[in-house]
């Protein structure tokens, strides 16, 4: 009955039938972006503030700025923070982007098996692999190394799925059209497949430099001086004092927060395309 | 599409398989077919090479790991060599954590993926408003870390935090609860945790799966006169299928190994009591006196917890009605 009413009316008219949808949606949101205002607000009030639940912006973001960079080495951490997210990354899309095409486009039955137990990798917890890693590190002397928490996040089973999928869409004749016209196999990699894998390249992009920027366990198991100690530890060590100081600690996890939602921000269009192309 | 006919010669091949584009003389096709081969393994090469030596030969060392004992770096083989294993038997902290983690794991995952599929469906309307809107606010938590929003949530849930002050303004509580100080309320802040930073990187994946169900049966249910909540539960679920598979099992690993909430949301206490398996494996291998050895059988209980549950998974997932 409802959808013969609605049927004859015209579009985008209001309709009963859509408020529950839209409640629901409107609740889910305020519920994801409540937490995320809240860090933003309280990181420009006092910690008095923060506790009495302020949520206007305060007039404290320099004092909180000046108190939080003269407690700690915030430029220290954020470059190695970038060091590390910006590495893994460059490396991590050249090996799976690499690996992934050659999986789909060379494919035989014995590439097959060697996928399948790259994907059983993706099974392995890394708790399960933590205790050996660090011993295999600290033995060839690069506990404290940043090399040591990019390596083992470059290749990884998701990344080398997202592009073997992807290439799945990705025309065979134009690299046979490639080949006949000369272009080496390489070549035809990096100037034909990654040129038209943009969204592809974006979607791992965004994956892998926001869990490498994040990374919190092996960062803190692997670098145990804190001259190259990342955001994440740098911020969970500010609860380890005496008193928190809530208006300086929001304010660091808004500065950690930040290159990752802008990032994800700038290349969300893409990620979104990525993940459909690889999924479909 | 004049060099397609000739290099094709008409004739189907396998997926993947190259064309040959000499025709009827074999040799050099042959040889440039190996070559191709060789090709193709020097790609792949460095990922499988780095996941052997970054993953599988840790996981034989840990195995190797967990049946000898000792403090420190001075290890011997255990004598009885399941004497690890023996002990994990009657450690209440370690049945503790393992309580807690499977807690979080089904009291959390379940309600996580319905919520995700329910709005990956409301989004996935073609009439919706604000559709870009929508997509990036619910995502919007995935983009923070996960230490980041730990202290978010520990700053709203502390006692004289926001989260008790609205509730007593509105009249719900008289006096405030100590959330992060008590076992069960404190489970349940990470859960709602969990919940605020992972259902919208499920959603993301559910859209995507969404974009391959056939519209036509969505019309067809519609048409039949079945309602939006029926035509979700029967007709588009089950498309979903594969999708729920792959979800559940990113969430299961991810839960098993759920480290930093316990560690900055609530330091696993109070005593231990939200404590997740990885924080105790964690405390154990790296921190005070260090029992690598022990860590390493208790790694091993997580390893095949994982393993098990993915393999009943794909089971279930596997099955097709």
């Amino acid at each position: 009955m409802t959808s013969a009413t609605s049927s004859t009316r015209k579009r985008g008219r209001f309709s009963w039938r859509r408020v529950p949808g839209y409640a629901f949606l409107s609740l889910f949101a305020l519920f994801s972006i409540f937490p995320l205002f809240f860090m933003v607000v309280s990181a420009t009030n006092t910690t008095k503030d923060v506790l009495a639940s302020r949520l206007l912006p305060g007039t404290h973001l320099v004092e909180n700025f000046r108190s939080l960079f003269g407690a700690q080495d915030v430029g220290a951490a954020m470059l190695s923070s970038a060091l590390i997210a910006v590495g893994t990354t460059v490396l991590a899309l050249a090996v799976c982007s690499v690996a992934g095409y050659g999986f789909e486009v060379y494919h035989s039955r014995g590439k097959d098996i060697v996928m399948a137990i790259i994907m059983l990798a993706m099974m392995i917890p890394f708790a399960a692999v933590m205790i050996p890693l660090f011993r295999l590190f600290a033995d060839v002397g690069m506990v404290n190394s940043l090399f040591a928490v990019i390596i083992p996040a470059i290749s990884t089973p998701l990344l080398i799925l997202l592009f073997r999928q992807a290439s799945r869409s990705f025309p065979h004749e134009i690299i046979e059209a490639a080949r006949i016209d000369g272009l080496r196999e390489l070549s035809i990699f990096i100037r034909i497949y990654a040129p038209t894998m943009k969204s592809t390249f974006a979607a791992a992009a965004v994956i892998t430099f926001m869990t490498s920027w994040n990374n919190f366990l092996w960062p803190r198991v692997i670098l145990l001086d804190n001259a190259v100690q990342t955001m994440p530890m740098l911020i969970a060590n500010l609860t380890a004092g005496y008193v928190t100081d809530y208006g300086v600690l929001m304010l660091a996890v808004l500065l950690t927060s930040l290159p990752t939602i802008i990032v994800f921000l700038v290349l969300q269009r893409a990620f979104a395309q990525g993940i459909t192309g690889a999924i479909k | 599409m004049a060099t397609e006919a000739i290099v094709t010669g008409g004739k189907r091949r396998l997926r993947g398989s190259p064309r040959n584009p000499y025709q009827g003389r074999k040799r050099p096709w042959l040889h440039t077919q190996r070559r191709w081969n060789l090709t193709g393994w020097t790609f792949l090469i460095p990922a499988a090479a780095l996941i052997t030596l970054m993953s599988f030969v840790p996981m034989i060392q840990a195995l190797f790991l967990s049946f000898q004992t000792g403090r420190g770096s001075r290890l011997t083989w255990a004598d009885p060599f399941w004497l690890n294993f023996e002990r994990m038997m009657g450690d209440e902290i370690f049945k503790l954590t393992v309580f807690n983690t499977f807690f979080y794991l089904i009291i959390q995952v379940p309600i996580m993926l319905v919520l995700a599929m329910i709005l990956a469906n409301l989004l996935n309307d073609p009439k919706l408003k604000f559709k870009a809107f929508w997509r990036t606010v619910i995502f919007l938590p995935c983009a923070v870390s996960l230490v980041s929003y730990s202290l978010v949530f520990r700053t709203l849930f502390a006692t004289d935090g926001f989260v008790n002050d609205t509730f007593m303004a509105l009249g719900l509580m008289d006096q405030p609860v100590n959330w992060l100080g008590g076992g069960w309320t404190a489970r349940l802040v990470i859960i709602i945790g969990l919940l605020w930073r992972w259902t919208g990187y499920n959603m993301i994946f559910f859209l995507a799966a969404l974009q391959n169900v056939d519209y036509s049966t969505l019309e067809a249910a519609r048409v039949d006169g079945a309602s939006s909540l029926k035509t979700f539960w029967f007709v588009t679920v089950p498309q979903l299928r594969p999708m729920i598979v792959l979800t559940a099992i990113m969430s299961i690993n991810g839960t098993l190994q759920l480290f930093d909430e316990s560690w900055s949301l609530t330091n696993g206490g109070p005593a231990y009591q939200s404590m997740s398996m990885s924080h105790y494996l964690y405390e154990l291998s790296f921190l005070k006196n260090p029992n690598v050895g022990y860590g390493a059988a208790i790694s091993y209980v997580i390893l095949i917890m994982v393993a098990v549950l993915a393999f009943i998974q794909m089971k279930v997932g596997d099955k097709r009605d």
